[in-house]
């Protein structure tokens, strides 16, 4: 059949309409599982136990299984109990929670590096447990895996192709559907494997400026 | 929780299971292959063979295994490579699995004091003698636990064949929540035997890490 890169411009605009969604899908998983693995990793640490013990049975399932058998779970099982959830909605949890469970990790052992003289300096100085915690241990805590936590946030970029098959019409479903009209698979795939290079270049050099900036106010 | 619906079910996710396992373990082999062969070009002294061993690790690490694999599997026969779907998922998963196995054995071997290489070549060795004698034997005992941590991903990653209708565990979950409508009993059947995919496989590396550690 050949290779002809000339049909590739009548659908360019699909699939760079493609291209700002999986930015959107990626900003907005990133922001959930940044957010969700701070509240994790207190619960992991600081909850009553009878909460703990099951929080870690969901932590455990969470990393030990691949995402896209999650994404079904929670895409067809929030459908089951009723959720009629939008697939992009569904994407973004998916992917939000299965990176907060993996950023958690992060800063779990992070807060417990945190020097116990903050802790207690905070308390001296009148703010209860959980002030202290807000904001003093943990801005420190976040503020030192801040380059792992990017490391995440890259591969939720390339991670992000997989809710395409629940349906989101995201880069990689666009060049789906680019090629369902033209049928020239390679030529598509392969525009959409340089959007995506091209995303994550713009995507490595923001955590660049953010790191530095983070490096600067220590 | 239908536990009598498991209980029916439960052969085909074993039978599926065992694809996962081949499939990983063929993956495996590929990726370490290609990580040997890109860690070797990226620290090769000819500056063609580091520009193509960099070149390797940044397309495949910079893009999406799954956009990979569909050029592979769709986009392979223009231009003359026909692959069925469990070929395309090993070759897909085990060049994509290399780069990122490139750069943890690149990593082990330039972790290696650089003192033990020219104390070798000091005592006559050759430079191949010295990096197959001195410094390699101390690099693998530097790289089992991180290469464990990429065959762990490597094991999770194979759930992408499934996008390309290999039957594999995530497709046989993925095929019976659409038959039984029964999503929460099938994802547990499926995790529980990823999970003990993956802990049997930690186990390993576990062990093979204690074996090559000296103190």
């Amino acid at each position: 059949m050949g290779l002809d890169f000339t049909v590739i411009p009548k659908y360019l605009d699909v699939v760079l309409l493609g291209a700002l969604w999986t930015i959107a899908i990626t900003v907005a998983s990133a922001l959930l599982s940044f957010f969700g693995g701070i509240f994790f990793a207190v619960i992991a640490l600081y909850a009553p136990r009878i909460v703990r013990l099951p929080f870690r049975a969901f932590e455990w399932l969470f990393m030990g299984t691949p995402l896209l058998l999650q994404l079904f779970l929670i895409y067809f099982g929030l459908v089951q109990i009723g959720i009629d959830l939008p697939a992009f909605v569904a994407g973004v949890i998916g992917l939000g929670l299965h990176f907060a469970v993996y950023n958690s990790e992060l800063i779990q052992s992070s807060i417990l590096a945190v020097d116990k003289g903050q802790m207690e300096a905070a308390r001296t100085l009148g703010l209860s447990r959980g002030q202290a915690l807000r904001k003093v241990v943990i801005p420190q805590a976040v503020r030192d895996v801040i380059p792992p936590i990017g490391n995440n946030m890259i591969a939720l970029l390339k991670d992000s192709a997989l809710v395409s098959v629940i349906g989101v019409s995201e880069l990689t479903l666009s060049a789906q559907l680019a090629i369902g009209r033209t049928y020239r698979p390679f030529e598509f795939y392969v525009l959409a494997a340089l959007v995506y290079y091209i995303i994550n270049l713009g995507m490595e050099a923001v955590l660049r400026r953010i790191e530095a900036r983070v490096q600067a106010a220590r | 929780m239908d536990f009598e619906l498991m209980w029916r079910v439960y052969p085909f996710f074993l039978q599926a299971a065992w694809v996962t396992i081949v499939l990983s373990v063929l993956t495996a082999i590929l990726g370490l292959t290609c990580g040997s062969l890109g860690a070797a070009a990226r620290l090769s002294r000819h500056a063609i063979l580091r520009f193509i061993g960099a070149a390797y690790v940044s397309v495949f690490r910079g893009t999406p295994a799954l956009i990979q694999l569909f050029i592979l599997y769709f986009g392979g026969p223009q231009i003359g490579i026909q692959l069925n779907a469990f070929q395309a998922g090993v070759i897909g998963l085990g060049v994509n699995i290399g780069a990122y196995m490139t750069e943890t054995i690149r990593g082990a071997i330039v972790a290696v004091d650089k003192g033990q290489m020219e104390a070798a070549r000091t005592l006559g060795l050759s430079k191949f003698q010295a990096m197959r004698k001195v410094v390699l034997p101390q690099a693998m005992r530097l790289m089992v636990r991180p290469l464990g941590v990429n065959i762990n991903a490597l094991i999770k990653g194979t759930a992408l064949v499934a996008a390309i209708s290999v039957i594999e565990l995530t497709y046989t979950a993925q095929r019976y929540i659409g038959s039984t409508y029964r999503p929460f009993e099938m994802f547990l059947l499926a995790g529980v035997l990823y999970m003990i995919i993956i802990y049997v496989t930690g186990r390993g590396v576990a062990y093979l890490d204690r074996k090559v550690r000296i103190v």
